[in-house]
């Protein structure tokens, strides 16, 4: 019967040995280049780590793309969301002028914007597609304050990596890598199609990253607090829907 | 001293004349039989998650966008694991997406390394060539129409068989290689707003992100059409002989002697 031969065993052998080498070598290089996400552990933790690695090199400059105003969805579907309770309408009844935005965390001058403030702020928009990962989408113009100028506002530390963020509603929080923080399209929203963002897709504010699944586009913006660790936010995965056993990363 | 080999098992020739004639030759080289498990396995967990996935939304559109205000080309009339589809049914399905996609990845990532792997070694080692290709005595229209013909009679495959893939085994199997998986992980791709981001001709080329969903679905179904009859072939070939040779990768000695004896 087949043998195995001494040479099939030393280059069995090398290669194991490469092979082993290799991934701690690729570990160590990803954790340095900040290539591991804080849902890295548990069963899934492979596949979720190679996925945001794999996009965070592919796609860390690139830009969400862009449509047409012509290719605006008539009729845009407004996710659910739970009852917002009523110091929510007391604020809205008031058009929001109580709405406050709170950044703290690393950051050189911690600052509690007014929704007015935050209006006059200078803004950019772009037309772009909001996707479920239940699988529906639709497009739309979305006007807002990049998170880049409120960060640069407060004094974000170099040492962040983390940006997390708040709705009103309770238990309902995301963060993001700075990659994702700083990037252009990244914007505090407080506008779509034209108009104050509504109230049903969000408003006053909410955060809103095209290149990210619609959980991350976190409606109700109350707070943002920069970190350099996500273990003392929640179960320390990043947001409420991966302490709820859904991706941190919403890349894919 | 010689043994006559079956015409057909090409691949096995090398094996079988460095070894002593008491043993027997290979079928599946072990590159074959690994990958093969591992695909299977990858196979049937994103299947079941990608099922799953669907139940979230059972409706597929054409383009770039669709949603419930959007009319589909396809609705499943499942029942849903969301109340924000009007699906009829009254109750709503637990939520299982987060698993669900968490193994989706996971289970991509195991397909994609395992078929890139496959990929080079069958280039390299000639596999595709020697093995998938069709012969060139089989290169036509009416030796694959006899072929489909030997098939819908459900014709027990002659003892060579055991040891070389038939016309239509080596087409669906091209096709399922070349053409579905490719078309699987592309469309797949294209769902994802970071890989849009940074290949947007990808996605424009599909036709938009609702019709890679759609395509990335009907794939689905041609694999999953492909996986049915590829079990029902394994049963009316011989079960036991043919999980043999993909475990062990060695056939039963009653076929070689059968194919040898055919062998005029």
């Amino acid at each position: 019967m087949s043998k195995i031969s001494r040479r099939k065993l030393i280059t069995g052998g090398i290669a194991a040995v490469a092979g082993v080498s290799g991934i701690a070598v690729a570990g160590k290089l990803a954790k340095a280049h900040g290539l591991i996400p804080p849902d890295c552990s548990g069963i899934y933790g492979p596949g979720e780590t190679l996925t945001y690695a794999a996009q965070r090199i592919l796609n860390h400059r690139a830009m969400a793309r862009e449509f047409s105003r012509s290719e605006i969805s008539a009729n845009p579907f407004a996710n659910e969301v739970a009852p917002l309770g009523d110091d929510f309408a007391r604020m809205q009844a008031g058009g929001f002028a109580d709405w406050k935005l709170t950044v703290d965390g690393m950051a050189s001058r911690p600052t509690v914007f007014s929704y007015p403030e935050i209006m006059s702020f200078p803004k950019v928009s772009h037309t772009t597609m909001i996707g479920c990962e239940e699988g529906w989408t639709y497009i739309a113009e979305w006007t807002g304050v990049p998170l880049s100028y409120i960060l640069d506002r407060v004094g974000a530390m170099s040492q962040a990596r983390y940006v997390v963020y708040r709705s009103i509603q309770p238990d309902w929080w995301e963060s993001v890598d700075m990659n994702d923080a700083l990037h252009p399209q990244t914007v505090v929203a407080t506008g779509m199609n034209g108009a104050n963002l509504p109230v049903p897709f969000g408003g006053p504010l909410r955060m809103r990253l095209p290149r990210q699944l619609g959980y991350k586009s976190v409606k109700y913006l109350v707070h943002l607090t920069l970190t350099d660790n996500m273990k003392s936010f929640g179960k320390g995965t990043g947001g409420s829907a991966s302490d709820s056993g859904y991706a941190w990363y919403a890349g894919i | 001293m010689s043994t006559t080999l079956p015409i057909a098992n090409r691949e096995a020739r090398p094996v079988v004349a460095a070894a002593p004639a008491t043993s027997e030759p290979k079928r599946h080289a072990a590159t074959v039989r690994v990958t093969h498990w591992l695909t299977t396995i990858a196979f049937l967990a994103l299947l079941l998650t990608g099922g799953e996935i669907v139940l979230s939304h059972p409706r597929f559109y054409w383009g770039e966008i669709g949603n419930v205000n959007v009319k589909p080309w396809l609705n499943l009339h499942l029942p849903s694991s969301r109340d924000t589809v009007p699906t009829g049914y009254g109750y709503v399905l637990p939520d299982q997406n987060g698993w669900s996609r968490y193994l989706h990845f996971q289970a991509a990532w195991l397909a994609v390394g395992t078929g890139l792997f496959y990929l080079l070694w069958g280039v390299f080692s000639g596999h595709f060539r020697r093995n998938l290709l069709p012969g060139s005595s089989d290169r036509s229209l009416r030796r694959i129409g006899a072929s489909c013909v030997e098939h819908l009679r459900f014709k027990r495959p002659p003892a060579e068989e055991a040891w070389s893939y038939n016309v239509l085994q080596r087409l669906s199997y091209l096709i399922v290689i070349f053409v579905l998986a490719p078309l699987m992980i592309w469309t797949g791709l294209a769902m994802s707003f970071g890989f849009d981001a940074a290949f947007p001709l990808g996605v424009r080329l599909l036709g938009g992100h609702q019709t890679a969903r759609s395509l990335h679905f009907i794939a689905t179904i041609l694999l999953a059409l492909f996986l049915v009859v590829h079990v029902v072939m394994l049963f009316v070939a011989g079960f036991r002989s043919r999980m043999k040779a993909m475990i062990t990768g060695r056939a039963d000695r009653v076929a070689v002697n059968a194919a040898d004896g055919g062998n005029r």
